[in-house]
């Protein structure tokens, strides 16, 4: 298909969203991404049966607590697709760039330079 | 084993604001099983607090250390070389822990993470109930197993109430009547006719009316 998706994102290879930990999402923060999103198999198709109910749940717990400490719990997004929707990866990742671009970079980049 | 259940991260900020330098203490036991203060939530609470001050502009040091047990002397001397190197700890470990490292490590503040709830069994992934009271005299070998101090809500010794309905408890129909579960256990068992036998009055200085309590053994004694 030879898609085009932003440059920006960088893939996180993992054998299934269950692997997805909410310390893997705020690890990813701390070291200066500006998003995440965890890409899982259609809810229902599991390999694993619960992979991505799982993964949905730590996203939305990651979420909550970067709302708390004020990072924006919108930067963390959790989608769903089948193995063949190669256009909606595509479609996906051109809507997650979108959404970072207009709320900006992670406030600790900000936060970091100051500190400097 | 000791269920706990994580406090807002909002609560445990508040109590370390003015702090710079701190350790976040975990306990591989009890509240790494029921997910509460294990070495995986030692690194979200870290991380996530890290984050909170970077952002706030302070300079804070959070440091992560998960030991093997905090209610264990041994244990606690792990941190022996760095622990007054912090201005606080906050301690994810059940509240024995968290009053435990307070003594060895007398001038550090050390700040529950948790709340610590009761003993109990992970029903399921995620659910947790309350078995167990420790009132330090065990009677569940003439209550079919069922423990009416901690499952009844009124610690009925010769029940049921008349509360109960259909198997429920009046204070809640979600929640089974201890007393339900223990006649019908008595009943699988062939040994209903236990339940005629009238429990005695309970010698209660063995729970918490005695105040607090400690075991002695002088046959492990060193
Ligand atoms: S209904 Fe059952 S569990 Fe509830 S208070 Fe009465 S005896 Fe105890």
């Amino acid at each position: 298909m030879r898609l085009k998706y932003p440059s920006s994102i960088k893939i996180v290879r993992i054998p299934c969203t269950g692997k997805v930990d909410i310390l893997h999402i705020l690890r990813a923060f701390e070291m200066g991404a500006d998003g995440v999103y965890a890409v899982g198999c259609m809810e229902g198709d599991c390999h694993y049966d619960s992979g991505n109910f799982r993964a949905r749940k730590r996203v939305e717990q990651a979420r909550k607590i970067l709302d708390t400490i004020g990072i924006g719990g919108e930067r963390v997004q959790m989608y769903n697709l089948s193995a063949g929707e190669g256009p909606l990866f595509a479609k996906y990742a051109v809507e997650m760039h979108e959404k970072i671009l207009k709320l900006g970079p992670n406030p600790l980049k900000l936060a970091k330079k100051k500190a400097a | 084993m000791i269920v706990a259940d994580k406090k807002p991260i909002e609560e445990i900020i508040e109590e370390i604001k003015d702090y710079t330098t701190i350790l976040i203490l975990g306990c591989n036991e009890c509240v790494t099983v029921c997910e509460a203060g294990g070495k995986k939530e030692v690194g979200i609470l870290a991380s996530a607090l890290r984050m909170y001050f970077l952002n706030q502009g302070k300079d804070v040091t959070i440091d992560e250390r998960t030991l093997e047990r905090q209610c264990d002397h041994e244990y606690l001397e792990e941190i022996r070389d760095v622990a007054d190197q912090y201005d606080a700890i906050v301690s994810l470990a059940c509240g024995v822990g968290v009053q435990f490292t307070a003594e060895e490590y007398h001038t550090v503040p050390v700040i529950p993470g948790v709340n610590t709830c009761f003993l109990g069994a992970t029903e399921a992934r995620g659910l947790w109930t309350e078995r167990c009271q420790a009132c330090g005299e065990c009677i569940l070998a003439r209550t079919g197993g069922i423990c009416p101090v901690s499952r009844c809500a009124k610690r009925i010794l010769n029940g049921p109430c008349g509360g109960s309905s259909n198997g429920k408890c009046e204070i809640n129909k979600e929640l089974d009547c201890a007393w339900q579960l223990i006649i019908d256990r008595l009943d699988a068992l062939g040994k209903l006719d236990d339940y005629e036998t009238i429990s005695p009055i309970k010698d209660w200085s063995t729970d918490r009316a005695g105040g607090p309590r400690k075991v002695v053994r002088e046959d492990v004694q060193l």
